[in-house]
């Protein structure tokens, strides 16, 4: 509880969040505080809605018709509402970035997919375009790799390069919390442990939601765990207590494997 | 194991389909093969620069098909010019804007059955339309906004196809970054679907270019022995000529094949080789064009 207390300073937190497909209600009445500069996992059995909730968060869920927001995200330190119907989603996703789960790079080159977030922001100055993309490709740990062919096809890359340039991509536009959705679920394990150690140094400059099925992962990268279970939040704690000593019945029988 | 009794069977299923497909495209390439050796042993001889650039004639020798192939240019670039942007357009807004509910869903439906009309009722709707109610006449503007009906269906059906078969991850990724829906389009569907969009274009204009049936109901003469106006001659405005009347390659045949002296015939064959040869242009460039774009874009 201590624990907690100490990083009260807070990058976003959901407030009663439901969220339905229709008429299926998918999250049920999630509280979520996601602490600044810091890595939050996601975890839970497959089906319970981690995708789901990461998605809300940039409101890629607006894109299809009938999904439906109850409740409040909130965005510090504007102190904006990220679901309000008011807001525009674009807006929301300048501020917020997404890493999906299968490698999505564009079939352009390798510099325009990083440089991408740029163009559509309307920047054209070509030499902070550079400037920009160079340093955000060596954010993701892939500059020494592409340096010499920042001009031919991303889709030449392997998978856990692909992952690392759309990584790139979205922190070449400064967001404010990086969104992953089982980032490494399709690499092998060298590029995991790649983009694992990429998390850990990114901790200082961006705030990070992950989530993962692999719970040495969650243990590796976050700072703080929630568990969830059929689309409820059963338990939220420091990564050290979730493991350690969960309060739950749900998450222990979860973390010492007996199901999900 | 399984005790398998029906590999020979199915064996022998596979080996008998290959055959008829075979035989199929036999029959297909032989169809086509006679057709144009049969225009060519009757018309090649006939093709030489006096045909291009000769007005039609009384006399067959004396005839030539510049009014023909002029006009047929001009239609095209006309239909072109209307059919292109709209097609896309009505193409791009059913895919990535309309919302699916049952008005759009019917619209769909009557752009699949407008493929179907036969295209004389296109040229009875123009003649009530354009030519009576618009007073367009009996023109090149009819005549490419006739063709351009009969052929948007192939456009608009093309557009979706190519359109959907980008992945949607890949808009979400674009979306992601906060592009807008038109960013999404100009950056990414268009550019992606442009071969698909591209071989649609111009099967659409192959389609328009052999059409005969709506271009005589609206009333495309026959025997037309001048041209249009020329846009950039100083007495007439630059749009003067799509006021003008027409003929195209197609009628021209035809209007020769009815005659009934055989010396007509042979420039009938030859007219009917000069369109062979824009039709297998065009599709040759549609090859080119998807052989391209598809080399480039890999998911
Ligand atoms: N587009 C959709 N329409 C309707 N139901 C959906 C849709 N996407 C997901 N669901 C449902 O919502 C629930 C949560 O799905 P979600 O993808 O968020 O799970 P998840 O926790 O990410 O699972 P996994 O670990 O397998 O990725 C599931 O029951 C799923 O069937
Ligand atoms: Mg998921």
């Amino acid at each position: 509880m201590v624990e907690i207390l100490k990083k009260e300073i807070l990058r976003s937190d959901v407030r009663n969040l439901s969220f339905s497909y229709g008429d299926k209600k998918v999250l049920k009445n999630i509280n979520l505080p996601i602490a600044d500069n810091k890595v939050t996992a996601l975890i839970g059995p497959s089906g319970c809605g981690k995708t789901t909730l990461l998605r809300c968060f940039n409101r890629m869920h607006d894109l299809y018709k009938s999904t439906h927001y109850e409740g409040e995200i909130i965005l510090f330190p504007e102190g904006i509402n990220i679901i309000s119907a008011k807001l525009d989603p674009i807006e929301v996703r300048m501020k917020i970035g997404m890493v999906f789960q299968k490698p999505n790079p564009f079939p352009k080159s390798i510099f325009e997919n990083v440089s991408y977030g740029l163009k559509v922001r309307g920047i054209r100055k070509s030499s902070f375009i550079k400037d920009k993309s160079e340093k955000a490709l060596k954010q993701a740990g892939l500059w020494e790799e592409v340096k010499d062919r920042l001009h031919q096809p991303a889709t030449s890359l392997s998978g856990g390069q692909q992952q690392r340039l759309c990584i790139a991509r979205a922190l070449a536009t400064d967001p404010e919390i990086l969104l992953l959705d089982e980032p490494t679920s399709a690499l092998d394990p060298i590029s995991t442990a790649h983009i694992e150690k990429l998390i850990v140094d990114l901790k200082s400059t961006v705030t990070i939601v992950i989530v993962t099925h692999n719970l040495h992962q969650a243990a590796r990268v976050s700072d703080s765990t929630a568990f969830m279970y059929l689309g409820e939040m059963v338990e939220f704690g420091t990564t050290n207590q979730i493991f350690t000593n969960p309060q739950q019945k749900r998450t222990e029988n979860y973390i010492t494997g007996r199901f999900g | 194991m399984i005790e398998v009794s029906n590999l020979t069977i199915r064996k022998w299923i596979d080996f008998l389909f290959q055959i008829v497909g075979l035989l199929i495209l036999f029959l297909a390439l032989v169809t086509l093969l006679s057709l144009i050796l049969d225009l060519s042993t009757k018309g090649l001889h006939r093709i030489d620069w006096a045909f291009m650039t000769h007005f039609p004639s009384r006399f067959p020798e004396r005839a030539g098909i510049l009014s023909a192939w002029v006009g047929s240019l001009l239609v095209i670039l006309l239909t072109s010019f209307f059919v292109i942007p709209l097609g896309i357009a009505a193409g791009i807004y059913l895919e990535e804007y309309a919302p699916k509910n049952f008005f759009s869903t019917f619209i769909e439906l009557n752009i699949v059955n407008l493929a179907g009309i036969p295209s004389i009722t296109f040229g009875l709707m123009a003649l009530g339309f354009f030519v009576y109610t618009l007073n367009f006449g009996q023109s090149i503007l009819t005549a490419g906004l006739t063709l351009s009906l009969l052929v948007l269906p192939i456009i608009i059906v093309t557009t979706r196809e190519a359109i959907r078969t980008i992945p949607q991850t890949i808009r979400e990724a674009a979306f992601g970054l906060g592009a807008s829906r038109w960013q999404v389009i100009q950056h990414h569907v268009l550019p992606y679907s442009s071969g698909g969009i591209l071989t649609g274009v111009i099967i659409a204009l192959s389609r328009a270019i052999g059409e005969t049936a709506p271009l005589i109901t609206i009333g495309a003469l026959t025997f037309i022995a001048f041209l249009p106006p020329n846009p950039l001659g100083t007495d007439q405005n630059f749009y003067d000529w799509i006021f003008s009347p027409f003929t195209v390659l197609p009628i021209q045949m035809f209007n020769w094949v009815s005659r009934p002296q055989s010396e007509f015939h042979v420039n009938a064959a030859a007219t009917g080789l000069i369109l062979l040869l824009l039709t297998l242009v065009l599709n040759a460039v549609a090859i080119f064009i998807r052989f391209r774009f598809r080399r480039r874009i890999k998911w």
